[in-house]
């Protein structure tokens, strides 16, 4: 009989991993170690600009912040005066790079549209044309593109030969020239009406939708609302009387005085900003509405639905979904590129915090200070695409 | 049945048939076609009879030199002969080894590019010598094509060759001192040879910085993840010209005391920085489409985890992203007119500044600019061409 | 997994990185801001002597990097197309090049645009900046030590003949062509703040931009220095069409800068710079240098051009760095000539840039 196997022999799960083994071990120490060496090279860089900066005379510090600038800025969206602290001076520079960011995203998501459906157009020209011109924007150099713009701006006629429309809005080199509309008594009033309408639209679209959502008639509760939005200003318009007052631009011995201006350099920025940009937006947007399958395009008209119905209730709904992420880059681009306005002479946020990296001295502070504010700009835009982004993913089951 | 063919009906086939198909097939695009059509037309006609008639293109034939190479000084201007000739050998012998579409596109480019500049130089009077270098160049491309069908080139020693090139082309280009190949300063580098460099350099040196930072952010450790998350986040967050502004004031203060960079190498740290957190981005998208499945065969096989990674994750990952590594190369390109502005070097664009500058080409704005947009329009082109062969013969996207 | 791969690949090669990395050691050698270092009173008179900072990295190197503008006909301007550079601020260069190093060639060439040129400085990235620097508290404290003013210039104004104004009153709504970084900037702030005069600046950062912006027609007028914008006038395509007003609006005195914290760099261009002064009110040039320093009885003239006297060791520098300074570019009113001078296009009076002697404001303190 043979005798009975003996037991395999016990392997003790418990029994110790050598540490070099053991992999919870082995990536705490792993981490340290790839912290400690950031840490020392941090340290090493750190002291390195220490050192540096005392044997240079730089200084560190935002004390100089709200000490007097002594420059001007040549154009802002609030009052400044060269007598202002530099803080004021830095806002300036914010507010401008806002504005021509907000207004460039604007612009140039509607163009951007507009040349991603001319891309897929079944004319051949518009398609041609569009898709030329995505090529020659994509092919250039933005900052080329800027002087380029620029210099055909200075080119218009000088304030003397000014192009003039209508005898209140000239063109010249030095700005487009527009009337401004200034506020009579009345035009707080006409301003809550006109938002008490766009809140009725508002209102009256989102029943209209939640109906349409159930499948209820609507009543045409969308249209009332449009009109409502239209009607309603228009009416208080005429019963105040039209509460405002034309500043008209008049010209003086050198320029033009009064009324609003859009100087060329904000003009050649926003312009150029805008037609780069809108050649990438469309390819996206391109390629958001052709990443629709077919399918669902048939199967919309199969069930009955027009094709105005199909875009805005099939189409464009999956198209955002692939659309968004790469837009939000877009925007991100377009506002960081608005920081090339130094070279054709707009005080925007790297102009302005040059100018003052010179005056004060303190390049590294100012640096640390705009690269922040960039950084900020930047962190605030992807988080108000991703929150949208969200919103029209697709909840996977 | 006996009867006639007809012919099918002319407006339904041939160039009327396509005209009615394309352009006029409801009255809302006839519309647009007529007026698209005019104010083309009208365009066209205004650039081309400025191009022929009114601009001053002696501007561009006057400063040729400083366009392509700056203040680089002539005598030694050799030596950029010398790496555009190793250059062509290389694309030529590439391009018959590797194959494919796309690196035939780029090698024929660069034998075209060669010789439009031979001719450009002809007209520009910059010496007989230029243009019989440029064409020689050209050849060159091409002999080297025909010898690398005929003869057996190591592939290993072609892509070594390839890695080599840049840093010694760049040493050849400073030069080392002494009699046979004394310095060049940097600062005397400019013109299209700056710009070529800046962007090679930068997408060259990136590149393995890149690769890190994308391992680095998947990685399971949470100490690498936020490091490498935080460093790609911050930089794609910022301008390039705040880190090219950073990179010329602050650099040397980072350095231990009294070590001095260049300009130029200042404005190619921060290029490399810059981009190294595009190609992380864009390499973490290839490891993402890796499936899972790989590194469970690749660990069921034996290997560790180095070795997966350097054997089947990274060869698949990266050569799924080469079109849009292309793609940021071309971006790099258009980028590197940034550092005339933010580092005061001339590179074309600042060199285009420069021209303008001088007063008997006052007033020349159009042509230069127009000159320069079209030298990045045929380079870029040429590369987002041979980016698409490359993409359709990969099949990326379609496997 | 890539579990462990990535932190290994990382530490690798972050090693090989901090391996490869050359950290020397931390610059006790430099002295701390606005403390003297030991003058070395009795070393002997080898021009390599042991005084450290910038004198020795300058002679180590031998060459000189001097910040330069590089876009200013007749202070420092780089022939288009070729290495030639010329000017006033490039001839104080050389003479520091031939003082340091003997050779007047060995100059690195640096163009800074206004902005640029106070980092350049105080990152050390130039050994000096030469390049129409006005000379104020805030630049003196910030960005270097200057050296005695070479140029006192003050600031105008050009406009173009047909806008018919005379005095700055006359330009009140005008658009005003300014670059960034300047004391231009801010002087045309305070003085049109003062005359109550309102103006509509447009600021560029490029000298050229600026220029080019002005005769486009983009501003009515330019303000800078006088002598440039003298300078740049030449430039245009009719320089008869612009006018100089009769204002100065400040005093801006253009001088050499080193950068702070090195005080034996800073004696060495400093009397540089005198050098060429009394040069000139002894009557030395470059042709007749070389003989007086054989043949004259004059004492000032004898220690100045190192036939007697120690006092070059002191500097730093060898016993006839005068003689080659002049012999190199010649004594201040040769460079003046050369440059601005009534045979240049420019033709810029000497005005206050004149021996005290002629009662100008250039002034040498003994050289003993």
């Amino acid at each position: 009989m043979t005798p009975a196997p003996a037991s395999p022999p016990r392997t003790d799960r418990h029994a110790a991993v050598p540490p070099w083994r053991n992999v919870r071990l082995l990536r705490i120490a792993g981490q340290i170690v790839v912290v400690l060496i950031v840490a020392i090279i941090a340290l090493v860089l750190w002291t390195n600009l220490a050192t540096s900066m005392a044997r240079s005379g730089l200084t560190f510090g935002f004390g100089f912040l709200n000490t007097t600038a002594g420059f001007e800025i040549a154009e802002g969206p609030i009052p400044y005066r060269a007598t202002d602290a530099y803080g004021r001076a830095f806002a300036v520079g914010l507010l401008n790079t806002l504005v021509v960011s907000v207004a460039g995203i604007l612009l140039a998501t509607i163009l951007g549209v507009i040349v991603g459906v001319a891309r897929l157009s079944g004319n051949w020209l518009v398609n041609r044309v569009a898709a030329g011109y995505v090529e020659l924007m994509r092919n250039t150099p933005l900052l080329v593109q800027l002087v380029l713009l620029y210099a055909v701006f200075l080119q218009l006629p000088s304030v003397a030969n000014s192009i003039s429309l209508g005898g209140s809005v000239f063109l010249n080199q030095r700005g487009l020239f527009l009337p401004r509309p200034l506020a009579e008594p009345g035009f707080g009033l006409w301003l809550t009406l006109l938002v008490a309408a766009f809140v009725v639209a508002l209102a009256a679209r989102v029943t209209a939708s939640r109906l349409e959502g159930v499948g209820r008639p609507t009543y045409r509760l969308g249209t009332i609302g449009i009109v409502a939005l239209v009607a309603i200003p228009a009416v208080g318009w005429v019963a105040l009387g039209a509460p405002v007052r034309l500043d008209l631009p008049v010209q003086q011995r050198f320029n033009f005085v009064g009324g609003v201006v859009l100087s060329p350099e904000f003009t050649a920025l926003l312009l150029g900003l805008v037609v780069y940009t809108a050649a990438f937006i469309g390819e996206v947007v391109r390629g958001g509405i052709q990443s629709v399958r077919r399918g669902q395009l048939e199967a919309a008209y199969a069930v009955g639905l027009r094709p105005m119905q199909t875009l805005r209730l099939v189409v464009f709904p999956q198209a955002l979904r692939v659309i968004v992420p790469p837009l939000t880059s877009q925007y991100l681009n377009l506002a960081k590129n608005s920081s090339l306005a130094i070279a054709i002479g707009f005080p925007d946020l790297f102009s302005v915090t040059r100018t003052m990296a010179n005056q004060t001295g303190q390049s590294v502070s100012v640096i640390v200070l705009v690269m922040g504010t960039y950084l900020a700009l930047s962190l605030v835009t992807s988080l108000f695409m991703n929150l949208y982004n969200r919103r029209v993913q697709v909840l996977e089951r | 049945m006996s009867g006639e063919r007809l012919a099918p009906p002319v407006t339904l086939v041939g160039p009327i048939g396509w005209l009615r198909q394309n352009l006029f097939s409801t009255w809302y695009n006839a519309l647009l076609t007529v007026l698209v059509g005019a104010v083309l037309a009208g365009l066209t006609i205004q650039v081309v009879q400025w191009t022929v008639a009114e601009a001053r293109w002696g501007v561009v034939t006057a400063n040729l030199r400083l366009f392509l190479i700056g203040l680089y000084p002539i005598e030694e201007a050799w030596r950029i002969g010398l790496s555009l000739a190793s250059l062509s050998v290389l694309a030529g012998l590439s391009a018959a080894v590797y194959g494919g579409a796309a690196v035939r596109t780029l090698a024929s480019s660069l034998g075209a590019g060669q010789a439009i500049l031979a001719g450009l130089a002809a007209v520009s009077g910059l010496g007989p010598a230029v243009t019989l270098v440029l064409l020689l160049d050209a050849a060159l491309v091409w002999t080297a094509f025909l010898v690398g069908l005929r003869r057996p080139v190591a592939r290993r020693a072609l892509a070594l060759a390839w890695l080599a090139l840049v840093p010694i082309s760049v040493i050849l280009l400073q030069g080392v001192g002494g009699a046979v190949l004394p310095v060049v300063s940097t600062n005397l580098w400019g013109g299209l040879l700056l710009t070529f460099l800046l962007a090679i350099v930068g997408i060259v040196a990136s590149f393995p910085f890149g690769v890190l930072l994308a391992l680095g952010r998947r990685s399971d450790l949470p100490a690498v993840r936020f490091l490498s998350t935080a460093y790609i986040e911050l930089v794609r967050g910022v301008p390039l010209v705040t880190i090219l502004f950073m990179a010329a004031i602050m650099l040397p203060l980072f350095l231990p005391g009294g070590v001095r960079i260049d300009q130029v190498y200042r404005a190619m740290a921060g290029i490399t920085l810059f981009s190294a957190a595009y190609v992380a981005e864009n390499v973490r998208g290839g490891l993402q489409a890796i499936p899972t499945g790989q590194i469970e065969a690749a660990h069921a096989i034996g290997l560790n985890a180095v070795q997966t990674n350097l054997y089947i994750v990274l060869p698949q990952a990266l050569r799924s992203v080469i079109p849009a590594n292309v793609g940021l190369f071309i971006s790099l390109l258009k980028d590197t007119t940034l550092v005339s502005i933010a580092a005061g070097l001339l590179e074309l664009l600042g060199i285009g500044r420069a021209v303008l500058a001088q007063p008997q080409w006052f007033g020349a704005h159009l042509e230069v600019y127009a000159f320069i947009a079209a030298v990045f329009f045929i380079l870029c082109y040429t590369m987002s061409q041979a980016s698409y062969r490359l993409e359709t013969a990969l099949g990326v996207g379609t496997r | 997994m890539t579990t462990r791969a990535p932190f290994r690949v990382g530490l690798a090669v972050v090693a090989l990185i901090l391996a490869a990395c050359d950290t020397s050691p931390s610059p006790s050698r430099s002295a701390a801001p606005g403390q003297p270092t030991a003058t070395p009173a009795a070393s002997p008179a080898a021009s390599r002597a042991p005084i450290g900072g910038r004198l020795a990295t300058v002679q180590s190197r031998r060459q000189l990097i001097c910040g330069v503008n590089g876009g200013l006909p007749g202070f420092s301007f780089l022939e288009e197309g070729t290495a030639n550079w010329s000017g006033f601020d490039v001839d104080f260069c050389r003479a520091v090049a031939a003082a340091v190093l003997g050779d007047p060639a060995a100059v690195e060439f640096r163009a800074l645009s206004a902005d640029d040129r106070g980092p350049a400085l105080q990152t050390g990235e130039v050994d000096v900046l030469i390049r129409n620097t006005t000379w104020t508290v805030t630049r003196d404290t910030s960005w270097g030590l200057f050296a005695p003013t070479t140029f006192y210039d003050g600031q105008g104004m050009m406009v173009t003949r047909e806008t018919g104004a005379d005095s700055l009153e006359d330009l009140a709504g005008a658009t005003i062509c300014v670059q960034s970084g300047t004391t231009t900037e801010l002087n045309l702030t305070d003085k049109m703040r003062e005359l109550g005069v309102t103006f509509s600046p447009q600021v560029f950062g490029d000298i050229d931009a600026t220029y080019d912006a002005y005769t486009a027609g983009r501003c009515d007028a330019v303000t800078s220095d006088r002598s440039q914008l003298v300078a740049r006038r030449t430039a245009f395509t009719t320089p008869a069409d612009h006018v100089l007003l009769d204002v100065v609006m400040s005093k801006e005195p253009l001088g050499p800068v080193t950068p702070l914290g090195d005080d034996p760099w800073f004696n060495v261009v400093k009397w540089v710079v005198f050098a060429t002064f009394e040069a000139e009110e002894q009557g030395i040039t470059k042709t007749n240098v070389g003989q007086m320093r054989d043949t004259s009885t004059n004492p000032v003239v004898r220690r100045l051009l190192g036939a007697e006297g120690e006092l070059a060791a002191n500097l730093g520098l060898e016993a006839d760095w005068v003689v080659d300074v002049i012999g190199a570019v010649g004594n201040y009113g040769e460079i003046y000539d050369r440059n601005l001078g009534p045979t240049t296009p420019f033709n810029l009076e000497r005005g206050p840039n004149r021996q005290w002697t002629d009662g100008g404001l250039l002034y040498a303190p003994p050289y003993r």
